[in-house]
């Protein structure tokens, strides 16, 4: 058996590649190489004004800009000792079920689904099953319907600011959106059926979940970080447990909790939060197979696919109460003070962190985004993963070895401020 | 299955290149959520690593490339692309003008703020847009590009013609969409009437200067004084199509054309 290469992973966001080396039949290391070109945005973002960042930190990444906007805001506001009302917390939370929608269904249909029903994209299970891929897309237009209606466009949103808003949306145009909501809804439902029929390989891990968690809330824009292993902290404090690293074979930052690997995204929220879900959807994610936790990276499609149920209807439930905030955003002066953001991006907990002069300028910047988090999880997952497989082919080790970093539906973009697959055996010997 | 297409004329192939980006102007294609299976349709995309693990080798019809080049691997990689592909269409400012880091051109270096270990970094100081190494055929403006101008360029390739993407300024499509200036009605600063169109003027739709996220329109630069104007060829097989005088004023007897008497 030689070794495994994938120098350019298909079907995630960035570029990356995934390496397993393989000596005398025992797999000893796997590497996700991620050779996205580095952007220096925490570097770009000093001497700029305290304003910008919501802007500037968008463009790390056109899947989730509103999770980078909303973690910058919440990070500032917090530097200048103030916090949006009430109005505003719910319109932020609305615009970010549309960035939920339109990432889950981007992933589980033109992303992840194919590895399980064996095409090669979206595209080529639609020739098969149109019906199916138009639903995704149909969900995937109402989630980006939303976030154009609340942020002027989907990708790079203009109207959020520091503070809140531009304009509050008006209600009627909100109220236009509770039908193509609603049909999405219903597709989400069908959406976890059809997950939950797919095989899944016996994976399950032990892993440490880390999410944000509200004392009423499934978390989206807010929350202390709490993991399975007793960590329970307020984003002030994050920096006194997680640790950045660098390795060779990376241009994005390694993290670890206390010492320890961990996992954030869909499966870590769920599992620290599923009580916080509707009831009818804690009983959809039962019908699908799910427990209260989900340890099989595999299974995250269905987890997703509950998430997505889930934003769609909380998106119709804040429509329905949606009040316009007026005035549309609060006025912010900045103080010379060090502010913390946490927001669940779709991929996971995304931490910001800036320190502003009394003059409004940004000092200082620290951004990690979740997939560098992921890392080593996904390495540690891989390698384990691959080893009782090294008797399959090579084709069809490295397509599964290349699904099996899709369930952590890695946005490399992100982690570099993507993936390729490498299954390289050395020979014994060697 | 069964070639769908067999004995038909074979369809165009598109291929979808990333270099330094955040992936949301490639995103715009698969956001064409009404149109895209009828894209697949009509062309066969033959390599789009971000939607597919399928890649059809070269040359290819077209190539959309997003993204700016900011490291020596880029900057050969694109040279590659270029010679296998027919046609090569940049989608969005990084790959039209360098993008948001592009910062670090006027800045010293970087690496070293954001890395512990900088020499595990290849990267070059400088981000450039991809029309400072390889020719190109069209390119297509905007951080992230707009879907309906992505549409309209791959439509006109398909049917041979040019396609029809204005370089006026955001102005006129802001007084064609009847909104209020908000700099001269609420002094905000706007950056509209330099900054090309085809966002459809969102920023001030929502109370907001326009902040220029579609580079600048022909005729102006931004480059700061000092810094020589980077050689850019952008010519070949598809011209961009130029904004003629008498599409934006209606009728040349008309003495006063509203868009006009308010740029």
């Amino acid at each position: 058996m030689t070794d495994i290469s994938v120098p350019a992973l298909a079907r995630v966001e960035g570029e990356g590649g995934l390496e397993i080396l393989v000596r005398d039949g025992q797999v000893t290391e796997a590497r996700l190489d991620i050779y996205e070109p580095p952007r220096f945005f925490e570097a770009l973002l000093r001497g700029r004004r305290y304003t910008e960042p919501p802007d500037i930190t968008a463009r790390i990444c056109g899947i989730c800009p509103v999770a980078y906007q909303m973690s910058a805001c919440q990070a500032i506001e917090d530097a200048c000792g103030v916090t949006p009302p009430e109005p505003v917390q719910m319109l932020r939370r609305l615009l970010y079920c549309g960035e939920w929608i339109e990432s889950h269904a981007l992933h589980i249909y033109l992303l992840h689904a194919p590895d399980f029903l064996g095409y090669e994209s979206g595209i080529h299970l639609a020739r098969d099953h149109p019906d199916i891929v138009h639903r995704g897309l149909r969900i995937k237009k109402a989630g980006n319907l939303l976030m154009e209606a609340v942020g002027g466009r989907s990708v790079h949103p203009v109207n959020v600011r520091v503070g809140g808003f531009y304009r509050a949306p008006d209600p009627a145009d909100l109220t236009a959106l509770i039908a193509p909501l609603e049909q999405a809804r219903q597709d989400a439902e069908a959406t976890v059926s059809w997950v939950a029929s797919f095989d899944f390989p016996d994976f399950d891990r032990d892993y440490e979940f880390m999410s944000l968690r509200h004392p009423a809330e499934y978390p989206i824009t807010q929350g202390r970080i709490v993991s399975t292993g007793g960590l329970d902290i307020t984003p002030a404090e994050y920096d006194d447990h997680f640790t950045e690293s660098q390795v060779p074979h990376s241009t994005a930052l390694h993290s670890t909790l206390d010492g320890r690997i961990y996992l954030t995204g869909p499966m870590a929220r769920y599992s620290l939060n599923s009580g916080r879900l509707p009831g009818y959807i804690q009983e959809a994610a039962r019908s699908a197979g799910l427990g209260p936790t989900c340890t099989n990276p595999f299974r995250s499609i269905i987890v997703r696919a509950v998430e997505l149920l889930f934003a769609c209807d909380e998106a119709v439930r804040l429509i329905r109460s949606y009040q316009p905030p007026s005035p549309p955003a609060i006025d912010v002066q900045p103080r010379g003070e060090t502010g913390y953001g946490c927001t669940e991006a779709p991929r996971g907990l995304l931490y910001h962190r800036y320190t502003i002069t009394e003059d409004g300028a940004v000092a200082d910047a620290k951004i990690v985004p979740p997939t560098s988090q992921n890392q080593k999880v996904i390495e540690a997952d891989l390698k384990d993963f691959a080893a009782p497989r090294l008797n399959l082919s090579h084709e069809r080790l490295t397509w599964e070895c290349e699904q099996a970093v899709r369930n952590y539906d890695p946005c490399i973009s992100c982690a570099t401020h993507f993936l390729d697959v490498r299954l390289t055996p050395i020979q014994g010997g060697e | 299955m069964a070639d769908e297409n067999a004995g038909r004329p074979p369809r165009p192939t598109l291929a979808v290149w990333k270099f330094s980006s955040c992936d949301g102007c490639q995103l715009t294609l698969l956001n064409c959520e009404d149109e895209l299976l009828s894209i697949a349709g009509a062309i066969q995309i033959a390599s789009f690593p971000e939607a597919s693990r399928q890649v059809m080798p070269g040359p290819y019809d077209v190539s959309l490339v997003e993204g700016s080049i900011t490291t020596p691997a880029d900057a050969e990689r694109i040279r590659e692309v270029r010679a296998a592909s027919r046609y090569l269409v940049t989608i969005g400012a990084c790959a039209t003008a360098g993008g948001v880091q592009a910062l670090r051109n006027f800045s010293e270096d970087l690496a070293p703020v954001v890395y512990a270990r900088p020499e595990y970094i290849d990267s070059l100081r400088t981000s450039t847009p991809i029309a400072e190494h390889v020719p190109v055929d069209f390119e297509l403006h905007g951080c992230p590009i707009d879907r309906r101008q992505l549409l309209e360029v791959i439509g006109a390739l398909l049917a041979g013609r040019r396609p029809k993407i204005g370089n006026h300024s955001v102005c006129m499509e802001c007084k064609r969409a009847g909104r209020v200036c908000v700099m001269v009605a609420h002094g905000t600063p706007c950056k509209g009437p330099v900054t090309q169109a085809g966002c459809g003027a969102l920023c001030p739709s929502v109370g907001r200067g326009c902040y220029g996220c579609f580079g600048p329109a022909p005729g102006w630069t931004f480059l700061p004084f000092g810094t020589a104007e980077p050689a850019r060829t952008v010519l070949t097989l598809v011209e961009p199509a130029r904004a003629k005088p008498a599409q934006a004023r209606p009728a040349q007897t008309d003495p006063a054309p509203r868009e006009a008497s308010q740029e």
